[in-house]
């Protein structure tokens, strides 16, 4: 008996196919959670253009970049991660993991940064809101909530990277024999996924209309 | 750790977030060109190059099996089919 079995499972490998399975069968519900928010934002940009175009143009760029490229390099170091860990390569892959986790707080650090930043601009909707054009607080209602949604994601992403990481230390095989290693970098990439799709909703929308 | 097995590692994937660090490149820089209606497809179509890039080679796509990848894409197919329907209502109203 494999010491990484679980019931009800008999070996490894079938294992290993239902948690992947059950993985994605996860990701794609959560696919659905963003949507629903995907969708109202399409319906309201289509009924208030200019209001979105000129709210769009408030986001900050700079930290909805540097953002991007971030969590693009954290999908890099998880994706090497777990290469090294099937290759056995079990130090290099819990360090890959430590970056990993690194960048994803550096992420979050940046976003707040950035959330003080719109807060001094007066960007929550509501009463002495800036931009005087229909739909303006609409655009940011959805900004708030799908950034906040997303870093929520992120900081469960963190807590699964940080249990590999602690997990690993104890013992390096189980990065290696467990199925955990690789949900947990399935997950991390779909919450890349999510921000690349909103990445040119929030922070590219107006810039040619400035 | 050798050279070769240092390639197997990397390659594939550092290939692969270069090309996502040119798309965001090309993305950021070609939303300040006006294009009037065609920013957003343009910006939507590189982000969906993206998704690819970090689906078929990061999360392994085309390595899974066959149940895998239909999970994979249950959900834009449901997604698409809520836009499809949600369009014929507000697109023609």
């Amino acid at each position: 008996m494999n010491e990484f079995l679980r019931p009800p499972w008999t070996d490894l490998e079938r294992q290993h196919r239902a948690v992947t399975f059950g993985m994605w069968a996860f990701l794609a519900s959560e696919v659905l959670l963003f949507a629903g928010l995907f969708a109202g934002y399409s319906v309201y940009r289509g009924l208030y253009p200019r209001g979105f175009l000129a709210a769009g143009n408030e986001t900050s760029i700079w930290f909805g970049t540097i953002n991007t490229f971030i969590l693009m390099t954290s999908s890099l170091t998880i994706a090497v991660a777990g290469r090294a860990a099937r290759a056995a390569l079990l130090g290099p892959a819990r360090l890959l993991l430590m970056a990993t986790f690194a960048l994803g707080v550096l992420f979050l650090i940046l976003k707040g940064f950035e959330y003080r930043e719109d807060l001094q601009k007066h960007l929550l909707p509501g009463p002495g809101f800036p931009i005087a054009v229909a739909g303006a607080q609409l655009f940011f209602a959805f900004y708030w909530v799908m950034t906040g949604l997303h870093a929520v994601h992120v900081s469960g992403g963190l807590a699964a990277v940080m249990r590999l990481i602690l997990v690993s230390g104890r013992n390096g095989e189980w990065l290696r024999g467990s199925a955990s290693e690789e949900a947990t970098a399935l997950y991390w990439h779909l919450v890349d996924v999510i921000w690349i799709i909103l990445y040119p909703l929030l922070y590219l929308t107006g810039r040619a209309h400035g | 750790m050798d050279r070769k097995a240092l390639r197997a590692l990397w390659l594939r994937p550092l290939l692969t977030w270069g090309a996502l660090c040119l798309l965001l490149a090309a993305t950021c820089g070609l939303a300040y060109v006006p294009l009037g209606w065609g920013n957003l497809p343009l910006a939507l179509a590189i982000a969906a190059a993206k998704a690819a890039l970090v689906g078929t080679i990061f999360m392994r796509l085309m390595q899974e099996t066959p149940l895998n990848r239909m999970a994979a894409f249950v959900g834009p197919i449901w997604i698409f089919i809520m836009f499809v329907l949600m369009g014929a209502d507000y697109l023609t109203r």
